[in-house]
Parts: C-alpha cells; structure tokens; sequence
C-alpha cells in the first residue's frame, strides 16, 4: 500500500487541483475543537478525507446531534465563507442553482424599442442572457466564488428525489450547465457538506458521490467533554452527571431522545439555578427542558426517579 | 492490500449492502490517502465511502472486525505476549489440560478466577482498554475452550466464557462502587450506576467477542468465518423466525420506515395528479411579467384516501408479524380515510379501540396482546370462523372504498374454510389483500389452505420481512 503511494507521482490524481488544507484527521480534530467543536476520531476522519479526496460529504443522524454545525465550524476553521442553501419542500433550479431576471430583460426589450432598432436581435439576444440578467442562487454562487467557501445544502432530504437530480452536477464535477452561457466550473473547489434528517431515503446517485457520516448520539465522555466545553461554568462533576443521566434517558424507549442541544440547554438551566449536583427532585422540576412529549417525561420519571415519582 | 480491500467489498455485498464500483475505487483512494498504522482512521475511512445507509452499520462492523482484526491484533500480540509466553509456557502445569493447544493464547492456567474476575473488575472500573482487553484475552483462553477447525460463528463460545465469568455479580459490584463514590443519594443515584454498571459489563461482552472473532479468523481464515457469521439486514429479516434481539432491531428499524412511507405517500398524492388551472392567480402571478402568464398555477388536487380494515391472525405462529403490520399501517395511519383493525384467534374481536386515544401504537399492540378477546375453545387459530364473525357484524360496513387485509398463514388447524365470506367481501369492497409471512414454497403444505382463499383475493401476497411490507403498503394509498 505505501509502495503504491511512492510509485505513482500523483496517487489521488488531484494534487494539481488543491494543495490539501490538513495534513492528517488529528489536525482536523484539533482545528475542530479549537473551535469548540469535538469531533470524534471518525468525524475528523471524515472531514479529512473530504479535503482530500475533494467530495462532499452527506451527514445524517437524528435532530440536534450538531449536523449543521460541523458545516458551520468547518468553515470557521477554514476562514472560509459559508454558502447555506436552505432544503425545502418544491424548492426549484430558480431557488438553488440560478434564475434569469425576467424583468429586468423585459425593460432592457422595451427599453431597446424605444431607441428603435439600433440594435438587431441578435445583439439583443446576447444582451440579456449575459452576467448581467443572471440571479445567482447559493449552488451558482459557490461555484462562481472566487474566495474559499463551505457550501453547506442544509435538509437535502426535503426536496423531490426528481429536485435531487439538479445537485447532481455540482457535486460531482463542481460545474454549472447554463444552456445560454455554457458551463461554469468552479475557479476554486468548494468543501460541501449535505445534511438530512433521513425523513426519507436518498437516491443511490446523490449517496455514491458522497462521502457518508452517520452523526448519533455521543457517548458520556464526549458529551461530558462537549458540555464543558459549550456552557461557560459547569464544574466537572456537574457535566458528569449531567452526561449520565442523559444517557439513562436515551437508552429508555422515548418518543423523542433528548438531542445534545436539549442537553446544553439543560446544563445551561441548572447552572442559572446554581445547582452542583443532581439529586432526584432538580430533574423532576427540569425534565421538560430535555423531554418534550408529555408521556416521554412520565415514563422518565417513571424510570428514573422509580419508587418516589 | 487492494486484494484484501477486494474481498472486503465482495463480503459487503454478499451481506446485501449495496457497494458500487465507484464506492469500491473511493475506498481505495481514500486508503492511499490515509495513514494505515491508525485503526479507527482506517475504519472511518472504509465505512465513510462503502457504507451509505445508518442500518448498515452492524454488518459493516462485523466484517470489518473480521478481515481487519488480523492486522491490529497481531501487533498487540507482538508487544504483549512474548514476555508472557516464555515465562508462562514452561510453568504452566495446569495449562496443558487441554487448553494449551486449542487456545492459542498462551498463558492460560496462570490466572485463578478469582484472579481474573478481579482485574476485569478492575480494568472496568477504571476503564483501561488494554487491561480490559488482555482480562477478555485471558477469560476467553480459560473458559472458551475453542476447538480448531469447528465451522461455527463463535456463539457458543461466547457463552460459555460469559457463563462462567458470572457478570451479574460483576455488575452488582461494580454497581455498589459506583454508587459508594457519589454523594449523592436516591433512586435517581441508584439508576445511574445501574446504568453505567451495565455499559460497562457492555464493554467487557464486547472485548470477549472481539477476543473470540480474532482467534476464529486465526483459525479458519476471514472470508470462511465472515459467511458462517453473516446475519441479514434487519429490513430482510424473516418476521416470523425473528431472535429477541432481531425483534428489537425490527422494531427500531420500523419507526424511521414508517416514516419514510407516509412521506413518500403523501408527496404522492399530492404531486400525482395535478389539479385544474387556478385562473386567478395565474393572473395575479402573470402581473409581474407584464401580463404574459410564463407561470401558470393549479389548483392542488385532493385525491380520496382509501379506508383501510385490518384482520389480522395474532395467534402465536404468526403474532410477531401481525404485529408489526398493525404498527406500520397504524404509524402512517393518517394516509388513510380510516383504518379499523380486527384480531382473531379462533374468535374475532376489533381492536380499533386499543388505537384511538394513545399516541404510541406500540402501546395499543401490547394491550392487544392481553385484553382482546379473541380465543373462543381452544386457541387454535380458526379462520373459518372468525372470517364468518366479521361477515355477521361488520359486513355492510365495507363499502367500494374500502381495503380489506388479511394477515395470516392461512393454518387452519382443518377447520372449514368459509371462503364464500372472502368472495362476499371482495364483491362489496376495492380489494382483497391477503400478506401471508410463511415462504411460498410452504403454501398449502400440511393444513395450510392458502388455495381456498387465493381465488376470492385480489393478491395474495409473499410478507416476509420488513422491506416486502413497506413495498406492499406502499402500494395500498
């Protein structure tokens, strides 16, 4: 396997491409939690090899496991600007990659009749399919950015699988096909991370050109690790406990499982209320900020308080 | 290396994950990009380009311990037996009864149990892998008793080790450790270190496993090991000769799937066909391109949902999957006009109620199991009977929009067969489905009487694991 790295000059066949932005996946960890986000090793793993082998990469997992905000801080890391492309249900080509300025071109005709036919239609033509008339949308504009950018395509499984089709391109070849200018390709080659909540399965042509990273729930040491490094006066062992009781609850059969979000959120409430330990009655009076579902705090306290709920 | 990556992918494949060529050639790229000293990096990286499906995770960590356990293991052997095993080997009297050839590891007759109950004790309550797993290297030499050249996957193994390690007690030790640390008291106290105590008896299982898998890929090589432990896919998984923990699987899987299929389905209807022109806002829409209506609008169409009935066999034979059909059907339930659903043994009784008013479907299935009243002499199912049941009472409220499934295997114990009421329904309903989870070649072998009732169906259709449900459902809205 090395001797192959040593044979051929150029193994990957893209280092006349990019110059790699890390040098191995603990940088990338370090990086990452230097902005206070903590990766695990295959999270790093991940982000490295998306810069090196340049492909997206498709982040999946359930609600508040810090999806978009690995996109967000990979951008921070990488000073780059963020292109954020909002998934919707019927979002189009004029919302996602680019729409002409129908009523700009319109006055450009009727202005052009007015001075009357000092240009011929050919002219015309060429006039207002140019630059000019061109709305770029976020694929369009990530692809035309001449700084770096983080192109993050955030919800992808909200759009129509027939919608899907139109990332194809731009993610595999980093191009844009417009039919009245020709095709744009990227001056310089964009990370893009996908995220979906799985609400339903993507097309085998979106999956294979990416590369994929399941985000679940972390276990007690990174969520420890993750709370003190999010809520600013945590003492150590409050996280602990604050991680531990976090994972009775998910390992119960809940509607809903409190994310990491829920998580910060709940930390943050009990160092407002000057708490340094747990005891049964705080997570009686603040369950509702983990749990959202009326039966899910029942059965919790249920479980986890046993004898005296 | 590029070899083994090979027989690696062929291994997902035969697992049923789906790995194209252009996964195989990135898994490759993606080894030459990394640095192969480091596991978890490597495994990370063959699991980011091969593995596009959350489910798919437990087949691709099986193999990849499989193929990939040779490399690290051999490395940790080096460093950690070689001391031991020339200090251990001419010692050891008690080691040769047996054990000393078959293991492979060593020192085994070294450690009493006690011994090596309490480092893994130890080893887990400090959380130290490499105690952790020289403690599992131990154990597994001591109890498991390998013998070369068995074609078996290694749970036998398992659990004898475990067996004979006694983890309750582990556990309740670990759990009065846990619980004397903290200051704090209380059943909330009490819970947590009953729960970190039982993630950590999780590790010691796994570490044992691990041992064992690395010893029978030693053996008998990884391609031969990976078939012999090869599970399928919880979404292929045969319903009705599910294990325990394939039955929890399931029901994980079933959740995200239901959801899928009622988005998909909605979606369906509301972009199946497209309305009639809505005049006035095309014209509103037309005001901002100067009058020429470039987007004309529709009206959004309003399909009639189908009513779906039910009537499901929940005797023992068949129970888990009837089961599962009623939480699916029940989980997209909003697709529907209406869903009722019917129980039967050899009585049958509606089971719509144990429905309304809970949010958990689950729930409605449990009380199914206990308060429906659907056994009548003996227990044995009887379609005949129950068929005629539901013809007496609820016949006239099957209308022409109205689905009637039929779940079961059509074993009637040879009762008569009542078909005539299947012929009835049809005539009075859309359609007659009937999802039979037994193998089509078992169909009307013994007192199987799919036959009977084949003629008055629509479709009598093969359901055996979740993924020709979910197709099958997704056809009905």
């Amino acid at each position: 396997m090395t001797s192959l790295r040593d044979e051929v000059e150029d193994p990957l066949g893209l280092d006349h491409v990019r110059a790699p932005r890390f040098s191995s996946p603990d940088e990338v960890g370090a990086a990452l939690a230097a902005n206070r986000y903590l990766a695990d090793p295959s999270i790093a793993s991940v982000v490295y090899l998306a810069d090196r082998l340049i492909k997206p990469v498709l982040i999946e997992g359930p609600a508040g496991t810090g999806k978009t905000q690995l996109g967000k801080t990979v951008a921070e890391v990488l000073g780059a600007r963020l292109i954020r492309l909002q998934c919707y249900e019927g979002i189009d080509e004029s919302k996602a990659l680019y729409e002409w300025n129908y009523r700009k071109q319109l006055l450009r005709i009727q202005a052009g009749q007015q001075d009357e036919g000092t240009m011929n239609w050919h002219e015309l033509e060429g006039d207002i399919f140019s630059d000019e008339f061109l709305l770029t949308r976020p694929l369009l504009e990530a692809i035309r950015s001449t700084d770096p950018v983080v192109l993050l395509i955030d919800e992808v499984d909200r759009v129509e699988v027939e919608t899907e089709a139109l990332l194809l391109e731009v993610l595999s070849e980093y191009q844009v096909s417009i039919p009245e200018l020709g095709t744009l390709t990227a001056t310089q080659l964009p990370l893009v991370f996908l995220t979906s909540n799985n609400t339903r399965e993507l097309s085998e042509a979106l999956k294979r050109r990416c590369l994929y990273l399941h985000l679940g729930y972390p276990d007690v040491e990174r969520e420890r690790a993750i709370v003190l490094s999010r809520v600013p006066g945590v003492s150590t062992a409050l996280a602990t406990r604050i991680a531990e009781v976090v994972r009775s609850l998910r390992q119960l059969d809940l509607r809903k499982a409190p994310s990491v979000s829920e998580t910060l959120d709940w930390a943050r409430t009990l160092v407002v209320l000057g708490r340094t330990e747990i005891g049964d009655q705080d997570v009686k009076d603040t369950l509702h900020v983990l749990l959202k579902f009326q039966s899910d705090i029942d059965k919790a306290s249920k479980e986890l308080l046993g004898n005296r709920a | 290396m590029l070899d083994l990556l090979g027989s690696f992918v062929g291994e997902l494949r035969d697992a049923g994950i789906p790995v194209s060529t252009t996964e195989h050639l990135d898994a490759a790229r993606a080894l030459v990009a990394i640095d192969l000293m480091e596991r978890s990096v490597m495994k990370a990286a063959l699991s980011t380009t091969l593995v596009k499906d959350e489910t798919h995770f437990a087949a691709f960590d099986l193999a990849f311990e499989i193929f990939f356990a040779s490399v690290s293991a051999q490395a940790a052997a080096n460093q950690l037996d070689e001391p031991e095993h020339e200090a251990g080997e001419p010692s050891s009297q008690r080691g040769a009864e047996g054990q000393g050839k078959g293991g492979g590891g060593g020192a085994s007759g070294e450690v009493s149990a006690e011994e090596l109950a309490a480092m893994l004790f130890r080893a887990l309550r400090e959380g130290d892998a490499g105690m952790l797993a020289e403690g599992a290297r131990l154990a597994v030499s001591r109890f498991a008793g390998i013998e070369p050249g068995r074609p078996v996957g290694g749970t036998y193994y398992l659990y004898r080790t475990l067996r004979n390690l006694d983890l309750d007690a582990l556990r309740a030790l670990l759990q009065s450790a846990a619980a004397g640390e903290g200051a704090m008291k209380g059943s909330l106290a009490e819970r947590l270190a009953l729960d970190d105590a039982s993630g950590r008896i999780d590790q010691l299982r796994r570490a044992i496993e691990d041992e064992i898998r690395r010893r029978l890929v030693e053996d008998r090589g990884a391609s031969a090991l990976a078939r012999s432990v090869r599970r399928p896919l919880p979404e292929d998984l045969d319903v009705m000769h599910a294990t325990r923990d394939e039955l929890t699987a399931l029901h994980r899987a079933l959740v995200p799937l239901s959801r899928k299929l009622a988005m998909r389905l909605a979606r369906k209807r509301r972009r199946g066909h497209r309305g009639s022109l809505d005049l006035r806002r095309t014209v509103r829409q037309s005001m901002s391109t100067g009058g020429v209506p470039i987007n004309p609008v529709f009206k959004p169409p309003r399909p009639a949902k189908p009513e779906i009935f039910v009537i499901a066999d929940v005797s023992g034979s068949v129970a888990s999957f009837a089961r599962f059909t009623l939480l699916l059907v029940h989980a997209i339930s909003a697709q529907f006009r209406k869903v009722r659903s019917f129980v039967f043994v050899d009585a049958l009784d509606e089971a719509t109620r144990f429905f309304e008013g809970t949010a958990d479907p689950a729930d409605a299935v449990a009380r199914i199991n206990t308060e429906a009243d659907v056994v009548w002499i003996d227990g044995h199912s009887d379609y005949g009977r129950a068929l005629t049941q539901f013809h007496e009472r609820y016949a006239n409220d099957v209308t022409r929009r109205t689905s009637i499934l039929l779940l079961g295997d059509a074993r009637n114990n040879y009762h008569a067969s009542q078909a005539w009421v299947l012929d009835d329904l049809r005539r009075r309903a859309r359609a007659v489905y009937w999802l039979n989870p037994e193998p089509q070649s078992y169909w009307n072998s013994g007192d199987s009487i799919v036959a009977a009732y084949a003629p008055h169906c629509d479709a009598v259709v093969e359901c055996r694991t979740l993924r020709q449900l979910e197709k099958f459902v997704g056809t009905l809205a």
